[in-house]
């Protein structure tokens, strides 16, 4: 049982941090603004999102009690991470970046 | 000044009470019995001070259609995220980007806000602006062979049960 769940556990942490590796790759291998805004923005939900089930798998069953700061965790950034990537595609637009593909109008 | 108007000064967000107060019991990690009560007095005041970034009352005319929208789109970021990942270790020459226009059926502020949060979420599409009449939303998509095609499907994905949940008339 134990080992089972050290099992389950290092396979979370393991897929997290593959995950958010290839998000922060995806800063170095896009090219241009626009396709990079995609690696941080998602690839890390997934990433972030199995780093945080681990935490709260081991937390509860090692720790005291049940622990569910990490669904708070998640919320947060389920809310946050969408705004500011929102916000600096915006800017993006407002500031003419080099795009791969052109904007469709002025989005003023 | 009638009842129902009295009620809505006092309480103008049911649910975000609750909602605030499992926040706070969340925050403290405990549930004791006095950190319930400072969470619901929290849960009644903030409500009232945030009241003019929400003044319009929030309706959830339909509980299943919100489970089901949640679970679609926890299925999607697992599915999306692949597709991204492989796309980032594939050739990023080959890939066609590609900014579409949503054209939005959704009208309050609520429901465009989380259509827009659920675009960025799932992976290979990010919501880049939104129109000044709040008609079109424009998307960024990493890989798009097929505009069209994305655009209808966000639509009845993702816009479709937000109205039916928000919306329903």
């Amino acid at each position: 049982m134990e080992t089972l769940l050290d099992a389950l556990l290092a396979f979370l942490v393991l897929t997290g941090a593959v995950f958010t590796f290839i998000g922060s790759l995806g800063l170095a291998r896009l090219r241009d603004f626009y396709t990079r805004l995609h690696g941080p923005t998602k690839a890390t939900t997934l990433g972030v999102g199995s780093l945080l089930i681990a935490s709260a798998i081991y937390f509860s069953t090692r720790g005291d009690g049940v622990s569910l700061h990490e669904v708070l965790v998640t919320l947060f950034l389920f809310i946050t991470a969408p705004v500011s990537g929102h916000l600096l595609a915006k800017a993006a637009l407002h500031l003419r970046m080099k795009s791969l593909t052109p904007p469709p109008r002025d989005p003023s | 000044m009638s009842r129902r108007q009295g009620l809505f000064r006092l309480l103008p967000h049911p649910l975000l009470t609750p909602a605030l107060a499992v926040v706070w019991l969340l925050l403290v990690n405990s549930a004791a019995p006095g950190q319930i009560v400072l969470g619901l007095l929290l849960g009644w005041a903030l409500p009232l001070f945030t009241l003019r970034f929400w003044p319009e009352r929030v309706r959830i005319h339909s509980v299943p259609a919100l489970l089901r929208f949640i679970a679609v789109v926890l299925y999607d970021i697992l599915v999306a995220n692949l597709n991204v990942a492989r796309l980032i270790l594939g050739r990023p020459d080959s890939l066609r980007p590609a900014f579409v226009e949503v054209p939005l059926e959704l009208k309050t502020d609520l429901a465009i806000s989380l259509l827009a949060n659920t675009i960025t979420l799932t992976p290979g599409t990010v919501s880049a602006s939104l129109g000044e009449d709040r008609r079109v939303l424009l998307v960024h998509a990493l890989d798009a062979p097929d505009p069209a095609g994305l655009v209808a499907e966000i639509k009845s994905r993702y816009e479709a049960p937000l109205k039916e949940i928000f919306e329903a008339c």
